[in-house]
């Protein structure tokens, strides 16, 4: 679907949504499952299962979604115009990854409206690490007219695992994305629904109230010692589900994806505490430390899964 | 004789690789070809952000046959032998083989062997796949359906197309040389700029593959896409009454992100300007990769409130768009910049938290860059695992840059105040932004606070020299703080014992030595290295916590130690004599740059004396150039080493040497004249050492000239009689000690 097909509230250069539903349309288009948001908090959408276990294994994978995502420590109390501790990332995630994946790329900036011979889009040197999921790859931010508007990256490893095939994953800011097709300055100016007059609805319309609250909760109010708590709690979880879920007589892994969630869990209150500020600079290497193991055994569990190509055949050479 | 056009077009590549990655293919293609046997005329590298290219002209289109014998046994031999000949020589039987006849070996078998050449497209259809396979990026990757498998190749980014053709330059037309690497065939196409020319082209040759792509909208030579920003980048500033700043690395960087550069101008709010230039520069240039403007003929921190960006098309409405979007993230970045300017000004929120820290550093609470240094430690901000905390780091150099200033003619309350502010500016948000802005900031910020003009100058000065060509502060008060700062550091890194090795120095400890060897000979300061370690044993308790875990006790023990070595009789420690090695290794260096002679340095260091003076053993290497250029310094020198040369050979021997010249038992007139000459020389120079006057010490040794000389023409020190000879030999001895007070004459050449 075009920018012309659309009816004009969904046009992606007048709405927020019109922008998603753009982009949902374009990546179905390119064979992609279009998956909803993963319904736990998150610091990218890289944490997704979508991303991150099934962009392991041999089995081939194509999917797009929205993931909101959470940096607690960017909180700003709704006064900051482009920083939000809550904010949406549209990923997807080929494997492995197309030959033309940078024309697919291209093709979606032409779908939301960006004219590549009008705005000077550029691939600028990003190479991309998690170390909380022990992962990386090569690739480049994409830069808009001097605006980073989405990362690309060829995945090498993830969960500490080399990929193979590699995926490609592409990661559009909406937000800054919709603030530079609409010529926005403010986050919270943006067109939410693409209404005008009373009809209209903003950005700051649904989340500027959740990001005061939020940053109040992430920075001063957050039960540190209850949060502490969680992260044990999650990470002997995460174990204990991995281990009564561990393969029996040459069988698959039995029990990865509620394991992999104790692993976010972690992850996320890990977060959490970071913004309370009562981690430690050598504690917080620590903290990442276990979050990456966590990651990792759940990746090492994936690739016994059925998912994870247990058994699967590989097509001949 | 034929061209050789290869092209490998990939997904763009990070800028800062481009020009080695060019240069890398260029070296092991033509090496490989030489290797092969082939000759060329010429090659060229090009590089875009989407391809690396090379041009190689006058290739021969065949490598020539090489003819090789191979020599086998005996005519007479046993079968086994001939049969082990045939499997090395490769022959079937041995009637190829030929017979050679040898006078003393008789008829033994020899196999002609031939390896025909090759043609080049074979040569180069087999070095071109090797070479990308074996490619030395510094970080590859995989990618696509081919990496599901193990061993699938990996380039810098995914690797798109292989141009190859070869021919003749006029002619007949070249042709592809064909081969795969994973799947990418070889062929003759091409593609243009990405946006502008998304068509494939066909190549013949070069020339044709120049042209082709400037009409796809490439500008394949990268120097050539550098010359079109930088002129038109002056150009737009002229035309606004401004003038570019220039920057040569992002030129080089920016050259390497377009293929068809196309130079426009963006504009922010004067408002901006308040902020320093170095920090505007540092945010559009890192950030954005622009370069900034200022007013013609103004300083180079004086910008004007217009950037320039070098975009990668030719834009349908002439820029417009790429300018505002362009304009929008440098008015982003810039409102970031004056926030970080604005609060590091501005009081901390915490400030009754920082009171105890505030009271340790004598800080005054009040200003904003005090309330910094205290935050700094009270955090407890690291410096490295080992040595402490940054406050513990600042406590020592604070002590020790006091107790250096008078030495250096600085206000000890100055060069203290210099030093507990120095790195205050670690915990400002600008240089939190922007690291290679520390001490530039803090500068500024002391300024805004009323220091005096030499504590703010020494915040930024006391970093300095960064290198040999480095300014070298001058001002006592930041002279005392650059010396203590790099002190603690070298004196740090020695008790935890993580000193440089090889190539690597991942503190930069080579270039902390040598920042202190060339503030105090650059600036004339004299300063005897060992006490001053001694003496400062107390100073702020110098707690390295390592150090003192491991018993080593940190720099006092380590002053002591050094110390030690030279006063003899206490205990030597293997790093303190490292520690002042490690220095005297650095003068070399530097003076070696400097055009001293190897020898000489080498001649002084080996004296008895401590030689922790760094500036007193550069005067005496100067000294003994200087005398050693004159006939008396020649002869003497010649003499002097005679002298140590008979009683190195006697000694040798174990031939008996006097204790102590007998003036007794001399039987000749020049003995008597070299025993008085060589007392009155060396109690001179002892003297003028004591001043330090090197020139006349040399003055008083060259006196030994013309006694040594006499001494040797007259005097056969093998004497049959034992006692004179043993006197003898100890007068040499005499020469010997005399000359060493000075240098080591043995070890200066000639």
């Amino acid at each position: 679907m075009s920018v012309s097909q659309m009816s004009a509230h969904n046009d992606p250069r007048r709405s927020f949504q019109g922008l998603i539903l753009t982009l949902h349309a374009y990546w179905a288009d390119h064979g992609c499952v279009v998956l909803q948001p993963y319904d736990m908090e998150v610091g990218a959408g890289t944490f997704h299962p979508a991303t991150t276990l099934r962009a392991l294994g041999p089995k081939p994978w194509n999917a797009a979604y929205v993931q909101p995502s959470r940096r607690p420590k960017d909180g700003r109390y709704g006064e900051n115009p482009n920083r939000l501790q809550h904010y949406y990332q549209y990923q997807v995630i080929l494997k492995p990854n197309p030959a033309n994946l940078q024309e697919l790329y291209l093709g979606s900036l032409k779908a939301i409206g960006l004219d590549p011979l009008v705005h000077d889009i550029r691939f600028v040197e990003d190479d991309w690490e998690s170390p909380t999921l022990g992962a990386w790859g090569l690739g480049w931010e994409c830069w808009c007219d001097g605006m980073e508007v989405s990362q690309f990256t060829y995945f090498q490893q993830v969960c500490g695992i080399e990929c193979a095939p590699v995926a490609g994953e592409l990661t559009y800011g909406l937000e800054r994305l919709a603030m530079y097709v609409q010529g926005v300055d403010n986050v919270y100016d943006l067109n939410f629904n693409g209404r005008e007059g009373d009809e209209k609805v903003t950005y700051g319309d649904v989340f500027l109230q959740a990001e005061q609250e939020y940053s109040r909760h992430n920075f001063e109010h957050a039960d540190t010692t209850m949060l502490l708590r969680h992260f044990e709690d999650a990470e002997g979880e995460c174990k204990a589900l991995l281990a009564a879920g561990a393969p029996r007589e040459g069988g698959p892994q039995r029990m990865v994806f509620p394991a992999y969630d104790q692993a976010i869990k972690a992850s996320h209150v890990f977060n959490l505490l970071d913004a309370r500020g009562v981690i430690s600079v050598t504690e917080r290497q620590n903290y990442i430390l276990r979050v990456r193991n966590l990651a990792k055994a759940c990746g090492e569990a994936f690739l016994l899964t059925d998912a994870g190509g247990f058994n699967f055949q590989t097509e001949a050479a | 004789m034929p061209d050789l056009l290869l092209e490998l077009r990939s997904e763009e590549i990070p800028a800062r690789m481009q020009r080695k990655a060019a240069g890398d293919l260029k070296k092991m293609i033509t090496d490989g070809l030489v290797e092969a046997g082939l000759t060329y005329e010429g090659a060229q590298e090009y590089w875009t952000p989407r391809r690396l290219t090379l041009d190689i002209r006058g290739l021969t289109a065949r490598s020539k046959d090489v003819r090789e014998e191979i020599k086998g046994p005996s005519t007479k031999a046993p079968e086994a032998a001939i049969l082990g000949f045939l499997r090395k020589s490769g022959l079937t039987d041995v009637t190829q083989a030929h017979t050679h006849s040898d006078p003393k070996k008789g008829d033994f078998y020899v196999a002609h062997l031939v390896k025909p050449g090759r043609s080049a497209e074979e040569i180069i259809a087999e070095l071109v796949p090797a070479t990308i396979r074996a490619f030395p990026w510094p970080k590859s990757m995989r990618w696509g359906k081919a990496s599901a498998k193990p061993g699938s190749l990996r380039w810098v980014r995914p690797l798109q197309s292989i141009l190859c053709t070869f021919g003749p330059e006029t002619g007949a037309e070249p042709v592809v040389i064909p081969f795969e690497v994973d799947g990418i065939r070889s062929g003759d196409v091409t593609y243009g700029h990405r946006f502008h020319a998304p068509d494939a082209i066909t190549i013949k040759r070069f020339d044709d593959y120049v042209a082709k792509l400037f009409s796809a909208k490439v500008v394949l030579d990268a120097e050539r896409r550098k010359e079109i920003i930088r002129h038109d980048a002056n150009n737009l500033a002229f035309a606004s009454g401004l003038e570019l700043v220039e920057d040569d690395a992002l030129l080089e960087e920016v050259s390497g992100l377009v293929e068809w550069p196309v130079v426009l101008m963006g504009e922010f709010e004067q408002d901006y300007l308040q902020i320093p230039g170095e920090v505007i520069r540092l945010t559009i240039r890192a950030n954005q990769k622009c370069f900034v403007t200022r007013r013609s003929g103004a300083e180079e921190t004086t910008l004007a409130n217009r950037f320039i960006l070098t975009s990668n098309i030719e834009a349908s409405d002439g820029g417009k768009e790429i300018v505002h979007g362009n304009g929008k993230v440098v008015r982003a970045r810039l409102s970031d910049a004056l926030y970080f300017w604005n609060t590091d000004q501005a009081d901390l929120p915490d400030r009754e938290e920082l009171r105890a820290s505030g009271d340790k550093f004598g800080l005054d609470l009040a200003k904003p860059l005090d309330q910094r240094m205290a935050r700094l430690d009270r955090l407890d901000v690291t410096f490295h695992a080992k040595l402490g905390t940054q406050g513990q780091r600042v406590s020592r150099i604070a002590a020790l840059a006091e107790e250096l200033a008078p030495i250096i003619g600085a206000d000890p309350a100055l060069a203290k105040r210099a030093a507990v502010l120095a790195k205050a500016d670690l915990t400002t948000e600008a240089v939190g932004e922007f690291p290679e802005l520390q001490g530039v900031m803090g500068r500024k910020y002391a300024l805004l606070q009323g220091e005096a003009n030499s504590v703010a100058a020494a915040l930024e000065e006391h970093y300095k020299p960064q290198g040999p060509s480095d300014h070298v502060p001058t001002d006592p008060v930041s002279v005392s703080v650059a010396l203590a700062d790099k002190l603690d550091t070298l004196v740090g890194f020695w008790a935890i014992d993580e000193k440089p090795t090889g190539s690597k120095d991942p503190y930069a400890l080579r270039r902390a030595a040598l920042g202190v060897i060339r503030i105090l000979v650059e600036n004339g300061v004299e300063l005897k290295l060992l006490p001053l370690l001694e003496d400062h044993d107390g100073v702020a308790g110098r707690t390295i916590p390592a150090a003192s875990d491991e018993g080593t006790g940190g720099i006092k023990a380590i002053g002591r130690a050094i110390v030690s070595v030279f006063h003899k009789g206490r205990d030597t420690n293997q790093n303190s004599l490292d520690l002042l090695s490690f220095f005297h290794d650095r003068l070399k260096v530097y003076l070696r740059d400097r055009g001293a002679r190897h020898d000489l340095i080498d001649a002084v260091l080996a004296t008895d004396s401590a030689n922790d003076d760094l500036l007193l053993i550069v005067r005496r290497v100067e000294a003994l150039g200087t005398f050693l250029d004159t006939e008396n310094g020649k002869n003497l020198l010649a003499g002097t080493k005679r002298a140590a040369n008979i009683l190195a050979a006697e000694e040798k021997k174990g031939t008996a040497v006097a204790d102590a010249v007998d003036a007794a038992i001399f039987k000749l007139p020049q003995e008597e004249a070299l025993f008085a000459a060589v007392n009155q020389a060396e109690k001179d120079a002892a003297e003028a050492i004591q001043r330090q006057d090197f020139s006349a010490a040399m003055q008083a040794l060259s006196q030994l000239r013309a006694p040594v000389d006499a001494f040797f023409d007259a005097v056969l020190v093998n004497d049959e009689d034992e006692s004179v000879r043993a006197n003898r030999l100890a007068l040499l001895q005499r020469i010997r000690a005399a000359t060493g007070q000075v240098a080591d004459f043995s070890r200066i050449a000639g």
